[in-house]
């Protein structure tokens, strides 16, 4: 068995733990026997609906989330040969936001369900369309933290403003979920209707993975290998914003996830992009899936933001790249 | 009311002998009264004579917070800032006391009369606050007539016998449970407060997971507010709909205060209480 492959099943495992660990965390204090056939068997009606109707879609949204999350950090890391990209840092989850919010106070996704994780998706892509826009292809690291940085602002100002302006008092309090993220109180509804486009996201994302190594040699000797870039990029242009809109649609924006884990793995698995992308994804749902279990455990009652916990491990993780990178420059 | 002449701005003092003279000062009550708090609102546009009260906050015309929006459209609205309070020379605000306490705090260096009246957590505290209001309204004789108006009606519709269990669910999976108002309306009306049982003292936080688990018979939710949130998604959750508890009452603008208008909402909560008794 090669390392590689090692990895895969190794972080499989981990996923596969950490969402059982998932499902047997709550502040309702089931037995574990008794929850676990609650789920599988459907018997004993109180505990079912806890294990079916609360916990399994927060479940289910942890590995779909960080999957999502971790994926395209690692897709547009190999896309822009960038180690900063990230969709959290670069602005493409806050204008998920924004859409979101957008759909949600027009009272178009009362109207029509699906118009939640459309408008996420819009404001999805247009960020990534303006990040490879105004950072370009071959745009160092300092332009794109700075447009990102840029869009997340612009993005978070009008959130903020669309929930201010809310007739809804309990808007402007939330805020903060849109900023940070929490899979606190979501339904099977919200798996039905994120999952789909998460799922196609990564679809998309992982057929990049060949390209991606090709890209590696430097864009002259990919096209030479016969990648078409323009298609490249629109294809992770597609990928990322069906992900990480319908993602952010569902749970908020989630940061540093999509930085941190293909940084973590890239030893592990070689520097290829096509290895790193499905660790990537594996990764990503383990620390979001490890992050949810931990918000329940360290306040039960109060609805902790998945984003502080992922900041606290993201942000230092962060400040240490750009030491080292300052170093290499240096 | 010279309490301020003790300052000595000396535009503060000129100021007094105006309202000295502007104000008719009638020796059973306060002449100009603004009231500053929702529930002061209501109780003086019950109390007051015509013409005592000249403002109220904007609060009262909402018709999610007020039980009293049609009577408050005949009063200039507040929205309790000491400069606009200040302004309509009053010699009695009625305030909540604990809010805008640097409100009331800068009126009373102003030499304003303010009388604060605490949220009401027990039944037997709202025909108290009723006489309070009364008394500084110098409405003492209304106020008596209305609190054992109110008290006479509580106890007709007093539900004995076994409890049904209900919960409040409001909003981001809010509750309120033992030591409050609406807990004891619930006790009053023959339910027993789940919220209360589970441990939540006052207002706190019932993770849903909890509240299926212990499957009430009546889940009280509140009135959603126009636009759309988060926080009140949780209400519309399919595993609150699955565990098939009577969902009818909402909690509204009658369990906000403690004024008559409370005998409503304990009403509806009986007819509740009824209703599931007569079912199978």
């Amino acid at each position: 068995m090669t390392r590689p492959t090692g990895t895969l099943l190794g972080l499989s495992g981990l996923v596969a733990g950490l969402f059982l660990a998932s499902l047997l965390v709550g502040p309702a204090g089931l037995g574990l026997g008794e929850s676990l056939r609650a789920l599988l068997t459907g018997q004993g009606e109180a505990v079912v609906l806890v294990m079916r109707e609360i916990r399994l879609p927060r479940a289910l949204l942890g590995v779909l989330v960080g999957a999502v999350l971790g994926l395209s950090g690692a897709a547009m890391q190999g896309f822009l040969r960038n180690p900063l990209a990230e969709p959290g840092l670069i602005g493409v989850s806050a204008t998920a936001a924004l859409g979101a919010v957008l759909a949600l106070q027009t009272g178009l996704a009362a109207a029509f369900a699906l118009a939640l994780p459309l408008a996420a998706l819009a404001g999805a892509a247009v960020s990534v369309l303006l990040i490879l826009g105004l950072a370009g292809p071959r745009g160092g690291a300092l332009a794109l933290i700075l447009a990102g940085i840029a869009i997340s602002a612009l993005a978070g100002a009008g959130t903020s403003l669309v929930l201010n302006l809310s007739s809804n008092p309990f808007a402007v309090m939330e805020i903060v979920y849109w900023m940070m993220g929490s899979l606190a109180d979501r339904s099977m509804l919200h798996v039905w209707l994120g999952a789909p486009f998460m799922l196609a996201g990564m679809a998309v994302m992982l057929t990049l993975g060949r390209d991606l190594d090709a890209l590696t040699l430097g864009e002259d000797a990919a096209q030479a290998m016969g990648v078409r870039l323009g298609r490249l990029r629109w294809r992770l242009i597609l990928g990322t914003a069906l992900a990480v809109g319908a993602s952010v649609a569902v749970a908020g924006a989630v940061g540093f996830v999509g930085l941190v884990v293909p940084h973590v793995l890239r030893p592990l698995v070689g520097a290829m992009p096509s290895r790193l992308l499905p660790a990537a994804a594996l990764g990503g749902a383990a620390m979001v899936l490890a992050a949810d279990v931990a918000v329940r455990l360290v306040a039960p009652d109060q609805d902790l933001k998945l984003g502080v916990l992922t900041a606290l491990v993201g942000a230092p993780f962060f400040l240490h790249l750009i030491w080292q990178m300052r170093r290499v420059e240096a | 009311m010279w309490a301020f002449v003790r300052s000595f701005d000396p535009k503060l003092i000129v100021a007094a002998a105006w309202w000295a003279m502007a104000g008719p000062a009638l020796a059973e009550g306060p002449a100009r009264v603004v009231s500053i708090n929702l529930c002061t609102d209501q109780l003086a546009m019950l109390l007051a004579d015509p013409g005592q009260l000249l403002s109220v906050t904007h609060l009262a015309s909402d018709p999610l917070s007020s039980s009293m929006v049609d009577q408050a459209q005949a009063y200039p609205v507040n929205r309790g800032q000491a400069e606009q309070v200040f302004l309509l020379r009053p010699d009695l605000v009625l305030a909540g006391s604990y809010s805008a306490l640097g409100t009331v705090d800068l009126l009373r260096r102003l030499g304003v009369e303010v009388v604060q009246v605490p949220p009401v957590t027990s039944l037997s505290e709202v025909s108290a606050q009723i006489r309070a209001v009364g008394a500084a309204l110098g409405q003492a004789a209304r106020a008596e007539a209305m609190a054992q108006a109110f008290e006479a009606d509580l106890a007709t519709l007093a539900v004995p016998g076994p409890k049904a269990t209900a919960a409040f669910y409001h909003p981001n999976g809010y509750t309120t449970g033992d030591g409050t108002l609406a807990d004891e309306v619930l006790d009053l009306t023959g339910f027993s407060n789940v919220g209360a049982d589970a441990g939540v003292t006052g207002g706190g936080i019932l993770p849903l997971e909890r509240l299926v688990v212990a499957g009430p018979q009546v889940i009280v939710t509140s009135t959603p507010y126009p636009g759309a949130s988060r926080s009140e998604e949780i209400l519309q959750h399919p595993a609150l709909a699955a565990i098939g508890a009577a969902q009818g009452a909402r909690t509204d603008a009658d369990w906000v205060c403690g004024t008559p208008y409370l005998v409503r909402a304990v009403r509806r909560m009986a007819e509740l209480r009824a209703r599931l008794a007569a079912a199978p």
